[in-house]
């Protein structure tokens, strides 16, 4: 907690300067809210705030999970076969060129106004980050290892799955933790777009009314959120790669 | 005197020109030795022989273009699993403590980790490196590194040993004190090991035998017998006899 000190700190000092900003200038709410007006819109709209949050949270750890495994068993047959690398890889960097706001008012007309679309969305932004990573990791394996595995007459799948793979986590839990923090800002973008419940739809509620002290408590939650879905990929990563972290 | 058991005979080796309008790079000229079982044979030469290239034919990562290698009277030209080797560069898997970096030749055969464990504790001890069992590699001296290596190599229970310039990237102090280490544990064990280097010194230090290499492309220049009784001490190596050892392979080496 130390080393966040400098920066807490230095976040504290900004937030005292906009305070005093909006105090002094005399700034009107519904055009930039102080920190402590915020502040107080998030106490009293808390449960409000938690009931919307829950639902973002849901969205945005299915779709993880979901990226996860689409990303695991895509990066896997790449990571095995250089065919289906050579085909696939080249596809899913295009892929990425598509701009996702544009085609996920397609997905509420395909599934409707329901979790589908927004999971699609949170599945689409986070899968890219966390495939990536994975191929890399695993094609800057060390051939050395790979040839003394193969020398002591290890299988190819053996040699996956005790060279290539373990060496791929650093690389790996790098993409998730991106992948971490674009989730829920995904499910977000699913919300704006048509939904009955979630901090997206919360926000853009907040907007239209002018509420622009809860649209800034629900930026905050948002905020929050992502870096708690950061912290659980840390945490994980340390408990799945301890050598890693005590280097 | 035993059989060889270790046959490698008449080996050629030509790699095709790594760019248009280069030429072709003639590695191996017809290289043959033999080491006996239980013996500790060396292979000395200028860097950049070829000595690497005869390592990746006898451990089945490369075919040669001509010739054969024979492992107790079986040709396993070009079949892998029958060595374990270590390099200069330690290899180990930076994920695994070090019990279970020690363990991955017995368990790449499907012997079960318990099992494994079981035969690699004892050895553990004796390479005085049972207190790291369940560090990390990373929290290793590379000298401490060197002999995880070695002791996966053993543990592998491989029919050959090949070291190719183990001691390689160690400094000279710690270099020779893994050479005592390495005399000390050979002599205990007796296993049939074929090692690489280019320090005249150490080849005669460790060696029953030597074999002198040619520059590029290599054939065996001369062999020498190191008859210098075992247990050696440091203190030989100005002893008559090694320098005499010692002045023979230079003038072999360096007529190359």
């Amino acid at each position: 907690m130390k080393k966040y000190l400098p920066s807490i700190m230095f976040f504290v000092l900004l937030l005292i300067i906009w305070e005093w900003v909006v105090k002094y200038f005399e700034i009107k709410e519904y055009i930039l809210p102080s920190p402590s007006a915020v502040g107080s819109s998030l106490i009293n709209k808390k449960v409000l705030l938690w009931d919307h949050g829950l639902q973002t949270i849901y969205e945005a750890f299915l779709g993880f999970l979901l990226a996860i495994g689409a990303g695991l068993v895509l990066s896997v047959a790449m990571g095995l076969s250089p065919g289906v690398k050579r085909t696939i890889y080249p596809l899913m960097v295009v892929s990425q060129t598509i701009p996702i706001v544009a085609i996920a008012p397609l997905f509420i007309i395909w599934f409707g106004y329901v979790m589908m679309p927004k999971v699609v969305t949170v599945v689409l932004i986070c899968f890219f980050p966390i495939t990536l990573s994975l191929v890399e990791g695993l094609s800057t394996v060390d051939e050395d290892m790979v040839r003394l595995l193969t020398a002591m007459g290890a299988s190819p799948w053996q040699v996956f799955r005790k060279v290539k793979f373990p060496g791929a986590m650093p690389s790996f839990f790098a993409g998730l933790k991106i992948s971490a923090t674009y989730s829920v800002m995904g499910a977000i973008i699913g919300e704006w777009l048509g939904a009955s419940k979630g901090l997206g739809i919360y926000m853009t509620r907040s907007m239209k009314s002018f509420l622009t002290d809860q649209l800034f408590a629900a930026i905050a939650v948002v905020s929050i959120l992502s870096l708690l879905f950061f912290a659980v990929v840390e945490i994980t990563g340390r408990l799945v790669m301890p050598w890693y972290y005590q280097k | 005197m035993a059989e060889d058991y270790l046959v490698v005979d008449d080996i050629f080796k030509t790699y095709p020109p790594a760019e248009k309008g280069k030429e072709k790079l003639e590695t191996l000229n017809g290289v043959s030795l033999a080491v006996k079982k239980g013996e500790f044979v060396s292979v000395i030469g200028p860097s950049g022989c070829g000595k690497s290239t005869l390592f990746n034919i006898i451990s089945g990562l490369e075919r040669p273009d001509k010739g054969s290698v024979l492992l107790d009277g079986k040709d396993i030209t070009g079949e892998k699993g029958h060595i374990s080797y270590m390099l200069q560069k330690d290899l180990l898997l930076p994920w695994r403590t070090v019990l279970d970096n020690c363990i991955l030749g017995p368990e790449l055969h499907g012997v079960s980790k318990k099992e494994a464990y079981r035969l690699a504790m004892p050895l553990l001890q004796e390479f005085n490196l049972s207190d790291f069992a369940s560090s990390y590699p990373a929290q290793l001296s590379g000298g401490m590194r060197q002999r995880v290596a070695f002791l996966r190599t053993v543990l592998a229970k491989k029919e050959l040993l090949l070291l190719d310039e183990p001691f390689g990237a160690l400094d000279a102090y710690t270099k020779s004190e893994m050479q005592d280490w390495l005399s000390g544990i050979w002599s205990k064990y007796r296993e049939t090991v074929l090692f690489i280097t280019h320090d005249v010194e150490e080849a005669i230090f460790l060696s029953d035998r030597v074999y002198v290499f040619s520059k590029r492309p290599a054939v065996v220049k001369a062999e020498i017998t190191v008859s210098i009784p075992r247990p050696r001490s440091r203190g030989e190596i100005t002893s008559n006899d090694f320098v005499k050892l010692k002045k023979e392979m230079l003038s072999a080496l360096l007529g190359a």
